[in-house]
This record gives structure tokens, C-alpha cells and sequence, in this order.
């Protein structure tokens, strides 16, 4: 189905590509941080928007924790093959032979090592001046306090007391060496906005967005589905098939899952306007307390 | 108590299906958006109110009402209730401290809008946060404690949101509850706003008794307040029309990407700023003045037949131009402003203060060039908005200022055009955005001055003496040994038939800058004059040797970046300051230790010891002389000797 396109959305596109060309126009090395998740895709497909008719003039890299759903890894594959660009695969490589994992090593452990330090390893060893990354600030509220241009020092350090002033829509893209910035085009969009912008552009998402019979257990009160014969079970643990889908990907170990019929994108935006809780509460690393994404972002996770 | 709120009710969503769904999330599209912004003083209830608005729009998942029940346990400033503001001050810092460092972004819908909140901070402190959310708002909600009345803060953001062009303002009269619900106190505090805002010009200013904590007239009206009679502040703001007519103004877009993906085509992308273009249009690349007309307007989606303000888009022209980015496409008969001198107001940002003559970036629209504050016309009083004479401006501080650049911009005044009549100023050695401006007017047309082009160059005048022309910066504390040095260099090279000068401290003081004393300001312009004067005398084919204190490392940036790569050598003249003061050739750190000498380098006043110089020289390791030959050779190296 397709719903057309008009004002909100059109704003919020324009503004976006804004961002994305002065990105491209200031920085001498920018890259795209692509989680494959649905803002993601999104942001993908306005840089495609962006610079056409000729190709993003920067790279996407995607940092990945080895522990990512299958499904993710080939949707991705088969994106950067469908539109012809680039992409860094980067996994930290200490943690990859010390068998750094969700399970043994707790999910916060886990995250630093796989997530952010891998991330800030990646940045280093190819000399990104910018990154892109898909947040938006109606997602959480330290996100809600970030500038779309997102200064960091040499140490990856964000210094949530000490941003830069940013006024209008213009942007200051000056650095020293070894600084960069966090860019986040999405800024403004809200959860509904991105899914209506997926409806009316027929942007291609990762399928585990929609429902289907999954295999899963109940563990710490959340669906986790067994994707691979990595995940350990529990002894009173026994994957059994249920009608699910996911409002947020990640590593699939610390993805929740939602019991849900909604096997189309009308079905899944109807779920998103009834729902009572946000989309965070699929993230079992967003749980720790509140001051933990903050905290996160201060080490550089994105 | 109250009605039931008009919340957006999405249950009717579910029901629908089919095209019903499709044409009910056309009308969730099709809701215009309103960006407001809260503003006040420090404590007024403006996180509480915002919080209030979310909540009662029913925004609230409940995984986060119940982090929010959680942290108003532990920091929340009410007691056992909720605190509100806790859903917007989302820095461990801000909850921590119960305040507001910097500004939230936060989303709601009702039925009838879209709304994007900006809660800003209110501390003085902060005033550059409250700026930056003020800058892209339509509507100002200014609350006021009922407590309190009018207080300094809630001028200063009056000030600062009429400077940005926010036409339209509600008063909200905050706490109406600790008041005792008084219309009395209401009055008196509109009355006490309208004394000083009614100058500001506002389109409207429509005043509201509120109690953000308890919701009285904030989604409904309240009971409490009988005697008020006008809309709800929700009502309010979901019905207030901002008019824009940029779509009727004339064509302007800033150049920010030349699209080439091969030979055959070659793109403009950029945002419009205002204006509607078509095919066929003709426009004219402002700076540099050529014409051509508009060929195609490319995007992904296929070619427009028409675009519009906000359009990001991509233009081909029917001639090939040259055009790179920064350049603006304007409308060909309905030109903007071309000059690099202009007055504009200037909302400084940095702890830093600002010293006129001292070389920032601007970056307008898409174009960074080099700008100096040649004048403070005034300062403003926050307090009374009189106009002060002012020599530098310091954090927070407003003032109408002229400004002169290293290359013209094209612009418009900032009241016709948002887009084009701002800019930042960004500090070359840190690169923090130290101001925000606000174009004013244009000084003088730079369109038709173009530069005498003369016969002979800089490079003609230095071969006939056998040298590449250069300024030798000497660098140190008072006492270190640069004129000794630049002397002895300056002798060695005169011995060798070349052309030299020596400007020093001592003979430029005493003439050209006989004016100046040793404040900081005047030692940043003390240094600009030299440095231009010193490239007079490399354009006239010269070695020159400068031999300055000069203890900032910005100016001596400036006096580099003036003239052209190569051209500027620096030479630290390294002397610890307890071997100056034991020289003391002048007796000067004698005065100055007795207080005799103020603003004395090294002693009340800071040097900055360069960071990159391309001759470091340690003058405890070796005389005078050696150091002179060190000199003569790095130039030999460098090419300056022919
Ligand atoms: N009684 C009462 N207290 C309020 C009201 N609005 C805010 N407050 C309290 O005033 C204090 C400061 O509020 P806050 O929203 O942080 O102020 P801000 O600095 O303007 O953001 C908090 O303790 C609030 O609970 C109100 O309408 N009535
Ligand atoms: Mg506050």
C-alpha cells in the first residue's frame, strides 16, 4: 500500500537531507553508521535521496557484535549489494577471541565491549571525522538533549554540560584533529513519523518487523527468540512457536520480542498508536536506571 | 474540577480499515506543525509545564511513567507527587541539581496540531541553550512565577525571543495556586509586562494564569480561575496562526553540494530559503553576479515542475557556470545583498570576551569566511534595554556591532529572511560557535568594487632583490631577546644585499599605535595593525622582521593567516621569565613587580606560548649570534634567499 506524500513528512525529509549534504560538504571523512534497523533504513534511503543522481559520497559501517539475528546480516547484504555502495564490517576483535558474550558476561559488559568500544575502534582505525548515527530525540530523554551535530573530543566523549550552541539550521562542522562529531539527521522524526515514511516511500525493512511464528522462550520477562545454537537454555527453558514480531532490532539476545498479528505496516503503526509502552522496553540494555543511556553516550556509544 | 482534556484519542484508529486507516493517517499527515518554546526565569515552571502538556496528552508510555514515579522518589522537588519536570530534564546533572542546563526537544500531537517543544534553561548562565531552541520557534510560552512578578531573566528572554523574530508570545502567569488563585496578582504582573513588551512589536502577546504542577488553564480551563475568560493555554496554542510568506518572497538558496556524478550533469543541491522556482526561471548566482536559467529541478522522485520554501532539491542550469558551494541563487530580479561589511546584532556566546579586531570565522548559510568586529555601536541593558557604550562583550551579553570579512556574502536583513540574515561566529583556535548574529543592514555594496589589478606583483618586486618576500615573527616575554635577535638577523642580511625592515614594539607604539594602552582589547588591535602593516611591506617585496610580545596565539594566528602560506615564519624567542627578569634591560619587571606597570606579560597579564612555530629558539643554550645564523639558515632552506 502506499499512502502519499505531503507536508510533515516532506518537512521533516527536507530537513534531513540538510543535514546530510553539509555532513558530506564540511567533513573530509564522514561514514554512516547502518544498524539495519528501521531508522536505519530510513536514513539510508535520504542520503540515497540526497546526493542523487550520484551515490552517497561517503561509506556505511556497521558495527557488528557477532551476535546480531541472522536475518539483520542478510537483509544487509543484500542492501548495499541492491544499491551499489560500501560497506565497513567491524567487530572488535579482543572481545570477538575472548569470546565476549550476552550470556556469560552480562548484558552492560557485553554492550561496552561489542557495542561501544568496538565503535570507537572503528572510528579511530579509519580516521571518521563524522558519523552518522539514526536516534531520534523522542526515543529517550538525554537523546531529547542532543544537538543534531553532536561535538566529541578526542576520547569519543560526549559533553552533555558543554554542547555547542546551535542555532537556526546551521551547523558548526569544525574540529581539531582526532575530535569529531555525531551527526544525527533523524533528530526530529518521531516512531509514528518513520513508519509512515516507510509506508508512503516503500522503504524495504528487515522482515522480522513483521509478525510470523518464531521460535521463543520467556526469560527476565521478556520474549527472546532463539536464533541461532549459540543461545544457551536454561533448564526450564523450551523454545516453542509463537505469533511475534519486533519493534526494535538488536543483538538477539537482548531483543524483545511482542506477541503481535501484524504481519503488514498498517498493522504494525495501528499497534504503535494503542501502544502503552515505548519502544525502549524491547532493549533489555536500556533497563539499567535511568541515567544509563546518558551515561552510555558519555562513553561513546551512539 | 476540570473537563476531560481534548487528547488525541487513537482508538478510532483501530476500527478503521482499509482506505478508512489510509485517509486517517492522511489527516495525522496533513496536521500542521506549531515549534514553541518555554522560556523564564530560573524555578518559573517551565519543565513542569512541559512535563504537564505530555503527560496529559497522554505521551507517557508507561514504562516510563513508571521511571518517572521512580525518580521523583529519589530527586523529584514535590514531595511525595510526581514531579513533572523530571520527563524533560533528562541529564543526571539537571535532575541532580533540579534544574534545567540545556534545552529538551519533545513531541506531542492533539487532534488539531503537531507541536515540537523546545524547554529551555533559565539560568543566565545558560542563556546560548535558551538562544538555540529559540531560534527555530514560532511561539514564545514566557512563564512567570505569580510569586515573584516580572524578574530579570524574564526580560532578557523577551528580548532575546523579539531579537529572533518570534512574533508571537503568551505571558503564562505560573503558580496561580500559591497566589491563591488572585486575578489581582494576575493583573498586575500583565500590566507590569505589557510596560516594556508592548515596544517589542509582537504580533501577540496573549496572558494565561496557569499552575503547570495542577493544570488549572493549561489543557482546560480551570474552575479555580473564574474571572478568566479566555482560552486554555493548549486551545491557545493549538489555533494561534504564525503566517510565513516566504513562498511569496523572492527565490533564495544557499549552494551547499555540487552534484557531478559524471561528465554529463552537474547539480545544485541546496534548501530554498524562500521563494518558488521553476523551469525556466531566470536566476543569477549572487556573488559573482552571472545569470543563467533553471533547466531542471532533479530529485530521486523524479523532476519538479515547481519547488518551494524547505525544498531540498537539486537545480541544473542551462549554462555552465561556475558555482561552488557557498554561493546563493537568487531570484534574478529580486537580488539579495552583496558586501563584506554590515551591522548586525550579536548574541555572544563564549566565556571568552569579544575583542573587535580579533578575527573569528562566520559561517552564513553554507559559506565560512573570516570576519573582525571593527565597532561595538552599543550594548544592550538587559534590564532597561538602554543602550550602552561598550569596548568588548562578555557571555550573554547583546549588542549591535559592525563587522567587516574577509570576502562579501550574499544576505538579506534578518527580518525579511531568517535563513540568509543569520550566522554564526566560531573561534579559530577552539572552534566553538562563540556568537549568533543577526544581519541588520549592509554597509556598502562590494558588488562593483573590484581590486585595482596591478601591474607589477609581490613575487616581481622580491626577485629583482633576490628573495621570496616574508615576515619573520619574533614571539617572547619582554626581555627575552627578539629585537637583539631581529637585529643581528636584519644586519646579516643587509650585509648580504638584501631588503629588509624592522618594525618593534618600541617604534610602532610610539607612532602608529600611539593610541593604544595594554588592556586586552587593545593589544589584540595593537597586533592587527602590525600584521597589516607588515603585509604592505611583503607586498612591496620585503623581508620583514616583527618583533612582538604579541602573547596571544589567536593573534598571532591572524597576522599568519593574512598573508599567503609560507609567507609567515614564527620564531619563539624562548627565555624563562626568571632569566627576563634578571636581564630586565628596561627595568620594566622591576615597575611592574612593584605594581608601577599594569597588565604586564608574564607577570598580571597571560602569554601564550605558541604551539607550532616554525623556529623554536632557546636562548639559555646559546648567544644571540648563534641564533641569528640558526634564523639565516632556516630562510636559506625555506627559499627565502634566491
Ligand atoms: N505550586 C506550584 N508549583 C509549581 C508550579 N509549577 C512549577 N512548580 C514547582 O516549581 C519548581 C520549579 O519548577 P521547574 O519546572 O523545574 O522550573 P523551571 O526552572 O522553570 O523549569 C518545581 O518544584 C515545581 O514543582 C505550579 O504551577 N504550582
Ligand atoms: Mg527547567
Amino acid at each position: 500500500m502506499s499512502v502519499s506524500r505531503t507536508s510533515h513528512l516532506k518537512r521533516l525529509e527536507a530537513e534531513s537531507i540538510h543535514i546530510i549534504r553539509e555532513v558530506a560538504a564540511e567533513f573530509r571523512n564522514p561514514v554512516m553508521l547502518y544498524s539495519i534497523g528501521k531508522d536505519s533504513s530510513v536514513m539510508l534511503h535520504l542520503a540515497m535521496k540526497a546526493f542523487y543522481p550520484s551515490r552517497p559520497p561517503f561509506p556505511l559501517m556497521h558495527v557488528d557484535t557477532t551476535w546480531k539475528f541472522r536475518e539483520m546480516i542478510k537483509f544487509r547484504d543484500d542492501t548495499v549489494k541492491r544499491l551499489g555502495l560500501d560497506l565497513i564490517v567491524h567487530t572488535n576483535q579482543e572481545g570477538k577471541a575472548q569470546n565476549i558474550n550476552p550470556f556469560d558476561h552480562g548484558s552492560a559488559y557485553y554492550t561496552h565491549v561489542m557495542k561501544t568500544e568496538a565503535l570507537k575502534e572503528a572510528l579511530t582505525l579509519h580516521g571518521f571525522d563524522a558519523a552518522f548515527g539514526g536516534a531520534r530525540r523522542d526515543e529517550e530523554k538525554s537523546r531529547a538533549k542532543e544537538r543534531v551535530f553532536s561535538f566529541r573530543n578526542a576520547n569519543h566523549v560526549w559533553d552533555p554540560k558543554n554542547q555547542r550552541p546551535e542555532l537556526w539550521n546551521i551547523y558548526n562542522a569544525r574540529i581539531a584533529k582526532g575530535e569529531s562529531i555525531r551527526v544525527f539527521p533523524l533528530s526530529n522524526w518521531t516512531e509514528l513519523d518513520i513508519w509512515q515514511y516507510i509506508m508512503s516511500e516503500e522503504i524495504p525493512i528487515v522482515p522480522l518487523y513483521y509478525a510470523a511464528e518464531r521460535p521463543v522462550v520467556e526469560r527476565d520477562g521478556m520474549l527472546i527468540m532463539v536464533d541461532d545454537d549459540r543461545m544457551e537454555l536454561r533448564p526450564d527453558e523450551k523454545p516453542e512457536m509463537r505469533l511475534v514480531r519486533f519493534r526494535t532490532l538488536g543483538c538477539y539476545p537482548l531483543t524483545g520480542a511482542i506477541e503481535s498479528p501484524a504481519d503488514d505496516l498498517a498493522g504494525i503503526v495501528k499497534e504503535m498508536l494503542i501502544a502503552r509502552t515505548s519502544e525502549r522496553q524491547g532493549r533489555l540494555i536500556d533497563h539499567d536506571d535511568s541515567a544509563s543511556m546518558e551515561k552510555k553516550k558519555r562513553e561513546g556509544y551512539f | 474540577m476540570m473537563d476531560t482534556p481534548n487528547t488525541s484519542s487513537n482508538d478510532e484508529a483501530l476500527e478503521l480499515t482499509g482506505e478508512a486507516f489510509e485517509e486517517y493517517l492522511q489527516r495525522q499527515e496533513n496536521k500542521s506543525l506549531l515549534r514553541i518554546l518555554t522560556c523564564g526565569s530560573v524555578d518559573d515552571g517551565k519543565s513542569t509545564l512541559i512535563g504537564r502538556l505530555l503527560y496529559d496528552t497522554k505521551l507517557i508510555f508507561e514504562d516510563q511513567l513508571a521511571a518517572l514515579e521512580r525518580d521523583s522518589k529519589r530527586h523529584g522537588t514535590v514531595g511525595e507527587d510526581i514531579d513533572f519536570a523530571l520527563l524533560v530534564d533528562g541529564l543526571e546533572a539537571e535532575r541532580e541539581q533540579g534544574i534545567t542546563i540545556d534545552v529538551a526537544y519533545r513531541f506531542f500531537t492533539t487532534d488539531r496540531r503537531k507541536f515540537i517543544v523546545a524547554d529551555t534553561p533559565g539560568h543566565e548562565q545558560y542563556t546560548r541553550n535558551m538562544a538555540t531552541g529559540a531560534s527555530n520557534s514560532d511561539v514564545a510560552v514566557l512563564l512567570v512565577d505569580a510569586r515573584n512578578g516580572i524578574a530579570t531573566q524574564t526580560r532578557r528572554h523577551a528580548f532575546i525571543v523579539s531579537l529572533l523574530g518570534i512574533r508571537h508570545v503568551v505571558l503564562a502567569v505560573n503558580k496561580i495556586d500559591l497566589v491563591n488563585f488572585d486575578e489581582a496578582v494576575f493583573k498586575k504582573i500583565c500590566k507590569d509586562f505589557r510596560a516594556f513588551a508592548d515596544s517589542f512589536d509582537f504580533d501577540s502577546i496573549v496572558e494565561i494564569p496557569i499552575s503547570a504542577r495542577f493544570g488549572d488553564n493549561v489543557m482546560t480551563r480551570s474552575e479555580r480561575t473564574p474571572w478568566y475568560t479566555g482560552s486554555a493555554l493548549l486551545d491557545h496554542l493549538e489555533s494561534v496562526e504564525v503566517e510565513n510568506d516566504l513562498a511569496a518572497s523572492p527565490f533564495r538558496m544557499f549552494v551547499q553540494w555540487v552534484n557531478r556524478p559524471n561528465l554529463d550533469f552537474r547539480g545544485f543541491s541546496g534548501t530554498i530559503a524562500s521563494g518558488r522556482i521553476r523551469p525556466g526561471d531566470e536566476v543569477v548566482a549572487a556573488l559573482s553576479g552571472r545569470k543563467s536559467r533553471v533547466k531542471r529541478l532533479v530529485t530521486m522522485d523524479g523532476d519538479l515542475i515547481e519547488a518551494g520554501p524547505g525544498d531540498a532539491i537539486t537545480v541544473e542550469l542551462e549554462d555552465e557556470i561556475d558555482i561552488s558551494r557557498g554561493e546563493m541563487l537568487a531570484g534574478a530580479d529580486a537580488r539579495p545583498d552583496v558586501s563584506d561589511q554590515f551591522a548586525a546584532h550579536l548574541i555572544w556566546m563564549s566565556d571568552a570576551p569579544l575583542y573587535p579586531g580579533r578575527p573569528y570565522l562566520i559561517k552564513q548559510g553554507t559559506r565560512t569566511v573570516t570576519a573582525t568586529i571593527t565597532d561595538i555601536k552599543h550594548k544592550i541593558d538587559v534590564n532597561n534595554f538602554d543602550h550602552l557604550a561598550a569596548k568588548t562583550l562578555d557571555l550573554n551579553e547583546i549588542a549591535f556591532a559592525n563587522l567587516s570579512l574577509s570576502e562579501p556574502i550574499a544576505f538579506d536583513p534578518y527580518e525579511v529572511n531568517r535563513d540568509t540574515g543569520s550566522f554564526v561566529l566560531i573561534d579559530r583556535l577552539t572552534n566553538a560557535t562563540v556568537a549568533a548574529g543577526l544581519v541588520w543592514f549592509g554597509l556598502r555594496r562590494a558588488t562593483n568594487i573590484h581590486w585595482q589589478a596591478l601591474d607589477l606583483d609581490k613575487s616581481a618586486r622580491g626577485i629583482h632583490k633576490g628573495q621570496k618576500p616574508t615576515i619573520l615573527w619574533f614571539t617572547g616575554l619582554s626581555g627575552s631577546g627578539k629585537s637583539t635577535i631581529a637585529n643581528m638577523v636584519e644586519k646579516r642580511l643587509h650585509a648580504m644585499g638584501r631588503h629588509t625592515y624592522v618594525l618593534d614594539g618600541d617604534n610602532v607604539r610610539h607612532g602608529l599605535n600611539r593610541d593604544l594602552g595594554f588592556t586586552d582589547a587593545d593589544r589584540v588591535e595593537n597586533i592587527r595593525r602590525v600584521a597589516e602593516v607588515a603585509k604592505l611591506f611583503v607586498d612591496a617585496g620585503e623581508i620583514v622582521l616583527v618583533s612582538f610580545i604579541s602573547p596571544f596565539r589567536s593573534e598571532r594566528r591572524m597576522a599568519r593567516d593574512i598573508v599567503e602560506e609560507g609567507e609567515f615564519i614564527e620564531v619563539y624567542v624562548d627565555t624563562p621569565i626568571e632569566v627576563c627578569r634578571e636581564r630586565d634591560p628596561k627595568g620594566l619587571y622591576k615597575k611592574a613587580d612593584e605594581g608601577k606597570i599594569k597588565n604586564f606579560t608574564g607577570i598580571d597579564s597571560p602569554y601564550e606560548p605558541p604551539e607550532t612555530a616554525e623556529l623554536h629558539l632557546d636562548t639559555t643554550k646559546a648567544d644571540p649570534a648563534e641564533l641569528a645564523e640558526v634564523i639565516i639558515a632556516e630562510l636559506k632552506a625555506r627559499g627565502v634567499l634566491l
